[in-house]
């Protein structure tokens, strides 16, 4: 796989870390050879945000050690690694908000105790580095107004400014557009050129087959296959990181869709800080179709599923749920709407799907807990509801099957089929579904995304938020594509692509359209 | 009426420099990311302490040193809590308001048997005024004269330090790498680790300052403002520097203009006590004394609106596990 003669920037060698019962990481060695682009793959919880704490000394490793060039590093602080030519740009940005990118970006690097001269010196190092990577940025903008693009920029500003060669990215492209990504990654290309060291760390397979050199996989902590990426593919690295195989696709007929079940008019949603969170969004639901919000994360699909589902009431608009009419003046609250018939999976299990300390069962009746079916007279029936719990377990594949274990105690995957069994077992008219999937492991998507598509095939409407795209386009019928509160576009699944999609999200698909039309005048 | 203008003013410096100090004092533990409600028993130690020692000693230089002592030990008491410990920012906080309330009383009792009281101080104990050069001569100069010389000149050294410490205080926050440091842990304390810095040495360095401008507060009002110490002398002054820091919106100099108001209303109270006004007739004390409270309650409700405070303040930083 690699010859001897190639000097790695970077090797680990038998990194374990243990966190209280749960073993992290076990025995990892990696390789990474300079001036290449190595990927990191693995599921969710398979070890890889840990494994690169440990590189850049956020955490210190059980035991084992690091070789940067070929040298033997200790590796306690951050400091040192930094020391070490090694820079990351971790997946929730490590950037003060209400600072401007320059003070960002000498925070920790400053080059002496009063600020001034530093910081002229660094306007003048920044216009170096962004002239030779393309990388611009005004200095002077306070980092909470620019777009996340820009955010990362900054980070990736950040390391190269304090001298890295090995950079790490950590699941660099879980808040960005796919034509944001684009440019990412022409940007890590560039730096491979000027001879950095690239890590990249992602769930996403095409993002390694896309741009990576070589790549490791990890599963449960350990470091299972070294592969090069040109002679592998999708089918294989699934393999490797589930254990199994997987099907990626999700077979699915194209839907007949019936009647209108809801219909939403001119939604408007102001938060308490008076910004507009949804702008006169209107839509569509109807039996027996999967409607897809598309948008990167942020952009109102969260206050659309709040207001839909009754959680936070509309300012203004109304909706038609049914034969109910439900509007600002006289508006309802979820457990309203549940009992209309509409299932809600929230976006966030943890905070809003779950309570973490309940036992599954209880975890298994949130929210129709006072339905008759749970209660006797006076006291609740617990008998009915393990029993109920261990048959949906059994039906939904949860593993443990057991209904009183601790629902913080299951598996990311496990915990979300109990909240998406418990919401498709009332049989409900309306399903909302906000991201099905995330941090959930690639058998259980399989498994997720089949369940979705029978209870559509079964007649229900359903409206799917994600921000994952892939996902967006295996299961809807209908994508709309949210931007900045307002819907700004709207395609059949037959229409869409990627680009077109992306375009949308960025709210750009309209500029380049009459773009397009320029050109095309100009040279007729 | 201009000359009483000039008094109420005068009286406003005075009884706003512990405010000005405290505030500046709470300035540097929140932008750090620390609650500090303990100004109040920070205050109230040193004034105890300050007073203690300048009584023993002689001198109100050597008071002030343990006066500063004293406070700089309670927030170090208040940083082991708070940041290696991780605990409860506020309820370390009242802890030491309330043990510092009990103890200054009781080792007063036991070591001078003035009822918790300190012997009154006299002449070197005491900081005494200033008076600035030509302050004399100008007097008799209308307006500006009066100004300088009744208005300005005439303070201890105390109250120009409190007013210095503004500008002063604005320049460590804007212009230092430990200013930018400091701004930024109070903000996002990860940002600040990932970047190779300690976030608990930067805190604590922040709760020495916070210590040692809290010690000049106290050691102020017990050998400068008063002559001796006296039980629960604070009397809610660290709150009051909090509500002008938050109202201040953690700034230096909206900060100083905040604890400005704060001791003219303070001052007018006082300049209102037994006055008649007219169609209203004499105002109990009481109604007088409460103005500044009242007033502070209205304007932090009515014209601050949002006033965002740090993002990490109140919260300890744990080194977050995946």
């Amino acid at each position: 796989m690699t010859n001897n003669a190639t000097p790695y920037a970077i090797e680990l060698r038998d990194i374990s870390k243990r966190f209280g019962a749960v073993q992290a990481n076990k025995d990892i060695c990696l390789q990474v050879e300079a001036g290449t682009i190595h990927g990191i793959i693995g599921e969710n919880g398979a070890g890889k945000s840990t494994l690169m704490s440990i590189i850049y000394g956020f955490y210190e490793a059980d035991t084992g050690y690091i070789e940067v060039d070929s040298k033997r590093v200790d590796i306690r602080t951050s400091q040192d690694a930094i020391d070490s030519g090694i820079g990351m740009v971790h997946q929730h940005f490590m950037l003060v908000e209400n600072f401007t990118v320059l003070e960002n970006v000498v925070l920790g690097a400053e080059g002496g105790a009063l600020l001034k001269q530093g910081m002229d010196a660094a306007r003048v190092e920044l216009q170096r580095l962004a002239q030779e990577y393309s990388l611009d940025i005004d200095v002077d903008a306070i980092v909470e107004e620019l777009p996340v693009g820009l955010q990362q920029r900054v980070e990736i500003l950040k390391a190269l400014y304090r001298g890295a060669r090995i950079l790490i990215l950590d699941e660099p492209t879980g808040v960005l557009t796919p034509q944001e990504a684009d440019h990412l990654f022409r940007i890590l290309k560039a730096l491979k050129e000027q001879g950095v060291t690239v890590l990249l760390i992602t769930h996403k397979l095409r993002e390694i087959l896309a741009s990576t050199d070589n790549v490791s996989v990890m599963r449960q902590g350990e470091m299972v296959a070294h592969r090069e990426t040109a002679k592998t593919d999708k089918e294989e690295l699934a393999e490797l990181m589930v254990g199994k195989k997987v099907r990626l696709q999700v077979s699915k007929e194209v839907a007949a869709p019936t009647e209108t079940v809801l219909s939403a008019k001119n939604l408007c949603f102001v938060d308490g800080q008076g910004v507009e969170r949804l702008k006169n969004v209107s839509l569509d639901l109807r039996a027996g179709e999967i409607v897809g919000i598309a948008g990167v994360s942020g952009n109102g699909q969260s206050e659309l599923l709040n207001v839909l589902s009754g959680i936070t009431p509309m300012t203004s608009g109304e909706i038609q749920f049914g034969d109910t009419l439900i509007n600002a003046k006289a508006p309802k609250n979820a457990a309203q709407m549940r009992d209309l018939k509409m299932a809600h999976v929230p976006e966030d299990r943890h905070k809003m799907g779950l309570v973490t300390g309940f036992e599954a069962y209880e975890a298994a009746v949130l929210g129709y807990h006072n339905s008759d079916a749970y209660n006797g007279k006076v006291l609740m029936n617990r008998k009915v509801m393990v029993d109920e719990c261990s048959r949906r377990m059994a039906g939904w594949d949860v593993r443990p099957p057991n209904p009183h274990l601790k629902t913080a105690n299951f598996s990311g995957g496990n915990q979300q089929k109990i909240v998406i069994a418990r919401e498709v077992e009332q049989n409900p008219d309306v399903l909302l579904i906000g991201q099905p999937t995330r941090g959930v492991d690639i058998g259980a998507i399989e498994n997720i995304h089949e369940q979705i598509v029978k209870l559509c095939v079964a007649g229900k409407a359903i409206l799917l938020v994600s921000v994952e795209l892939d996902e967006i386009m295996a299961l809807s019928d209908r994508i709309i594509v949210m931007f900045d509160g307002a819907i700004v576009g709207e395609l059949d699944i037959k229409d869409a692509d990627e680009r077109t999609l992306g375009l949308m999200m960025a709210n750009a698909y309209n500029e380049e359209l009459s773009e397009q039309a320029l050109q095309e005048g100009e040279s007729a | 009426m201009f000359e009483t203008l000039i008094l109420m003013l005068d009286a406003t410096l005075r009884v706003s420099t512990p405010l000005i100090l405290a505030a500046l004092a709470g300035l540097y533990a929140e932008r750090s990311g620390i609650v500090d409600i303990g100004l109040e028993g920070k205050i109230l130690g040193s004034a105890f302490a300050a007073a203690a020692g300048a009584a023993v000693y002689g001198s109100a230089w050597i008071g002030l040193c343990f006066g500063i002592l004293a406070s700089v030990g309670l927030a170090m008491i208040h940083g082991f809590a708070c940041i290696t410990h991780r605990g409860d920012h506020i309820v370390s906080g009242v802890a030491i308001n309330t043990v510092v309330a009990g103890l200054t009383v009781t080792l007063g009792l036991d070591w001078f048997s003035m009822g918790g009281q300190t012997p009154a101080l006299s002449g070197d104990a005491r900081f005494t005024d200033i008076t600035l050069p030509f302050a004399d001569a100008l007097a008799s100069v209308p307006v500006i004269g009066q100004i300088y010389s009744n208005l300005l000149s005439g303070h201890n050294i105390l109250v120009y330090l409190a007013f210095a410490m503004v500008p002063v205080t604005y320049w460590v926050i804007y212009k230092t790498r430990f200013g930018l440091r400091l701004r930024a842990v109070g903000e996002n304390p990860q940002a600040v680790d990932t970047a190779g810095i300690s976030v608990a040495f930067i805190r604590y360095r922040a709760l020495i300052i916070c210590g040692i401008l809290c010690g000049i507060a106290g050691a102020y009002l017990s050998t400068a403002h008063n002559a001796g110490f006296l039980k629960d002398m604070s009397a809610g002054k660290g709150y009051m520097a909090l509500a002008a820091l938050i109202f201040g919106k953690w700034r230096p100099v909206p900060v100083l203009l905040a604890c400005l108001l704060f001791g003219f209303l303070d001052a007018v109270a006082v300049r209102l006590q037994g006055v008649e006004l007219p169609g209203i007739g004499e105002v109990p004390v009481q109604a007088i004394e409460v103005l500044p409270y009242v007033l502070t309650v209205l304007l932090l409700a009515g014209f601050i609106g949002k006033a965002v405070g740090p993002k990490a303040v109140g919260r300890p930083y744990v080194k977050e596990r995946e």
